[in-house]
């Protein structure tokens, strides 16, 4: 049985990514497919894991009483989902649903968190790639926030 | 041989009293009369009926913010410079219907102008505001569109052009190019001389029209002697400038120089009255307002003057492009001494200072661009106060 | 004293050709896109049967007995019978238009401005970035493009709205969805959750659109903030600014480069605008109070 490491090292996150370090972290990871409508996980759930999105759209929702879900972000694929594992007390903000059928690999927080412990340049090489998607995040949001089409006469 | 016999028109003399006979000769040959005279103590313009109408015997004294009248030892007749008003709100009007149009039930029927304008003759135009009127030419004639309102003022104009022969308190013409000596641009062109108990003028036509009227004066050829005289005086109204501007490389130090913290310095004083723009020759901007008559049966289209120092002027979605003074009198400045080169080739600016009188302030456009010329943003340090490495 | 009645002088005909003055057009058609925006079909009330205009341009529309506003055409550029104006309604005239019923009148004054260089493109990709109501500029530059589909590489719209009940052209995006010809990516910047679409603002679109951003040309419409951040998206790779063009708008009272409102730096955007080739308005473009 083929492991997940050429996988994992097609997806763009881990672009560049040195296979020594790659070997490291395979042990976290799992192939995941969610079905069409499935929630991938829950507003106040545990973030156990974090996903890398290889074929699918996933919809970042939040709830408000009144208004229903509200969608904030559509994913789709070699994006990432979810970073709320890398700090504590490592609980989502968010619902994740799968849009469509969609294929990702679930990489293990608490096993990712540990292996970053032992080995720093690991751990380096991912926060130097989650901050890049971080700062990509929040510059799409501020956008979104601006309501740049929006009426602004008042 | 000075540029005396320019086009073959020869200099001559006419004595003071000839001032009447020109008057005359203009109203006898249908044109309106419009010169300088003494009103609500500025001089303006407005119609004429004779030479007495001149301020006679009067002078300026003008500074930043500063214009008043004195009485002259002489009795010269265009003893003075230019006032609140220039020849463009004879041109280029402060209001004028574009069109007008009337409600057919649902439906509306559009209606065009009567252009008719009665023929003027501008008496004491001074070579600045020659060149003023060549500038707004340039605008409102030479651009994809031309101005119909303009247009029809323009053509039915006689420009009797009057060499300063001293300059004023915030003149600045011989920096911009634009005088004191006219150069083009006249039917005929008068150069007032008093010396030695005599009062006459040198004159010289411009143009066929300028010649005929002249015919009509009694006049005579001048004499080397009073040709030299008038030379002198226009010369020393040349040294005597007010003000002074660099001109040379004045649209690159503005571009260049945009977050200047001068403009910041000139927002602190500026009211953005929109003063300069009013008395400004060359200031051509205009807004369109629609409205109805109180049946709602007839609806009219007007064009009025508009300046850059409005808060509406800019307005869009919901907000002013320009809200704050600095960005307002950064705008007016740059588009006058620079951008105006990109837009029509000339610098918007001929150097008649008004816009330094008149300001209530005293902002002078002169100092403004000396102090930015001085101290240039391209040659500042970065900024961030004192860097170091050390802990002190 | 007998007063003789003083003869009223005839005023004269509006002068064809006149640019201040209104050219009555009838509303044909008025037409809700969305809760704020609505599409006016016009056409002449008299005179020449047809409008040729160029894509990009705009006209500026009168209502009688409330002003004048500047409204970017929208229609086909081959079909000069029909005058078509997708307008916002958001002020005293905008809302007036928007109460326009078919066969009342509006003033027309126009074709102004320069145009999007639809031709330039040929034998490269056409990608074309629409934000809100900046679709409607850009129509018509698209229809230009699918009249003369086999000129072009590949053909790619990109448009982001505020929320799925703000798209415009609905109908017709969808039909340009099922074409094999040509990518359609749209996204909004928030949906509630029966939306099965993207959410995201319109530079999320990017890494999903297929083009060659060396031979492309990009035509940008919408606010300013998202023309910069669209900008920078299409620079970062690899299209150039002188094959990115853009529509800029200003505050416009005469539309004939006359009267100053519209003033940018050195330019007039009734004149030598609303479309600009981005290299030659870089240095003015996101430029405070300027």
């Amino acid at each position: 049985m083929q492991t997940l490491e050429p996988i994992l090292a097609e997806h763009p996150f881990f672009k560049n990514l040195d296979p020594k370090i790659l070997q490291v972290i395979v042990g976290c990871a799992t192939n995941v497919v969610f079905k069409a409508g499935e929630f991938i996980f829950r507003e106040e759930g545990d973030a156990q894991e974090f996903y890398l999105i290889r074929k699918g759209q996933v919809a970042l929702e939040i709830y408000a009483p009144g208004r229903g879900p509200i969608t904030l972000q559509t994913l789709h694929d070699g994006n990432i989902l979810g970073w709320s594992w890398l700090v504590p007390p490592y609980q989502w903000h968010f619902d994740a649903r799968a849009v469509e059928e969609t294929r990702a690999i679930a990489l293990n927080g608490r096993c990712l968190r540990t292996k970053c412990e032992e080995c720093h340049e690991l751990g380096y090489e991912l926060m130097k790639r989650f901050a890049f998607v971080v700062t990509q995040r929040i510059e799409a949001l501020t956008l979104q926030v601006l309501d740049i089409y929006g009426d602004h006469r008042s | 041989m000075s540029e005396a016999d320019q086009k073959g028109h020869p200099q001559t003399v006419f004595e003071a009293e000839g001032l009447q006979s020109l008057v005359e000769t203009l109203a006898r040959k249908g044109y309106q009369v419009i010169g300088p005279t003494v009103r609500d103590k500025a001089i303006v313009y407005a119609e004429m009926e004779s030479a007495k109408d001149l301020p006679v015997g009067w002078t300026d004294r003008q500074d930043g913010g500063t214009y008043r009248l004195e009485k002259r030892q002489d009795e010269a007749l265009f003893g003075y410079v230019v006032g609140p008003h220039s020849w463009k709100q004879f041109l280029h009007p402060p209001k004028a219907r574009l069109c007008q149009a009337k409600r057919k039930g649902d439906c509306f029927e559009p209606r065009g102008e009567d252009r008719e304008i009665p023929k003027r003759a501008f008496l004491g135009v001074r070579a600045c505001e020659l060149a003023a009127i060549a500038v707004q030419d340039r605008v409102l004639l030479q651009g994809t569109y031309t101005d119909p309102v303009y247009q029809a003022r323009r053509g039915n104009i006689v420009l009797i052009a009057v060499n300063c022969t001293q300059a004023g308190g915030t003149c600045f013409c011989t920096s911009m190019g634009t005088g004191p000596k006219v150069t083009s641009g006249y039917d005929l062109a008068l150069t007032e001389v008093l010396e030695d108990g005599k009062h006459y003028f040198v004159a010289q036509a411009g143009t066929e029209p300028g010649e005929e009227i002249l015919r009509e004066i009694p006049h005579r050829e001048a004499q080397d002697p009073e040709r030299q005289i008038a030379e002198s005086l226009i010369a020393k109204a040349a040294g005597n400038m007010g003000r002074t501007l660099e001109a040379e490389g004045v649209h690159d130090l503005l571009v260049a120089n945009l977050e200047h913290k001068r403009w910041d310095e000139a927002a602190k004083r500026c009211l953005t009255c929109g003063n300069c723009t009013l008395v400004c020759p060359t200031c051509f901007c205009t807004t369109v307002e629609d409205s109805t008559d109180l049946t709602g049966e007839q609806a009219e289209r007007w064009r009025r003057w508009d300046s850059c120092f409005t808060l509406d002027f800019s307005y869009i979605h919901g907000g002013s492009v320009r809200p704050s003074a600095r960005g307002r009198y950064r705008q007016w400045m740059t588009h006058k001494l620079a951008t105006w080169h990109d837009q029509f080739g000339t610098s918007g600016c001929v150097g008649c200072g008004r816009c330094i009188t008149w300001c209530p302030v005293g902002i002078d456009i002169t100092e403004e661009a000396r102090a930015i010329r001085e101290t240039p943003v391209s040659q500042a340090a970065p900024s961030g106060k004192e860097r170091s490495r050390a802990n002190p | 004293m007998a007063t003789t009645a003083v003869k009223e002088k005839p005023i004269p005909p509006v002068r064809a050709g006149e640019p201040m003055h209104p050219r009555p057009f009838k509303v044909l058609k008025n037409q809700p896109e969305t809760h704020d925006t609505f599409t006016l079909e016009l056409e002449p009330a008299e005179g020449p049967r047809e409008f040729r205009f160029a894509p990009g341009q705009f006209n500026m529309l009168y209502v009688y007995g409330f002003g004048e506003v500047p409204i970017s055409i929208s229609g086909d550029p081959a079909e000069p019978g029909v005058l078509v104006h997708t307008i916002r309604a958001v002020g005293t005239v905008t809302r007036a238009l928007e109460r326009l019923k078919r066969g009342e009148l509006v003033g027309v004054r126009g074709p102004f401005g320069t145009s999007w260089p639809v031709a330039e493109a040929q034998n490269q990709d056409l990608v074309i970035v629409a934000g809100g109501i900046g679709l409607a500029p850009l129509r018509p530059a698209m229809v230009q493009a699918l009249s003369g589909r086999e000129k072009f590489g590949k053909i790619v719209l990109l448009y982001g709205a505020r929320t799925p009940d703000d798209l415009l052209y609905v109908r017709e995006l969808e039909q340009w969805r099922s074409r094999l010809d040509l990518e359609i990516l749209v996204t909004v910047d928030r949906a509630l959750g029966t939306w099965r679409g993207n959410v995201g603002v319109v530079t999320t679109l990017f890494p999903r659109a297929s083009y060659d951003p060396f031979h492309t040309l990009a035509l940008v419409c919408g606010p300013e903030v998202m023309m910069r951040f669209v900008i920078l998206e299409l620079a970062k790779r690899g299209t150039p600014a002188d094959k990115t063009y853009l529509s800029m708008e200003r505050n416009m009272k005469c539309g004939i480069g006359l009267c100053g409102h519209c003033q940018i730096g050195p330019t007039f955007v009734c004149k030598e605008g609303p479309v600009y080739r981005f290299d030659r308005v870089k240095g003015l473009f996101g430029k405070r109070e300027l």
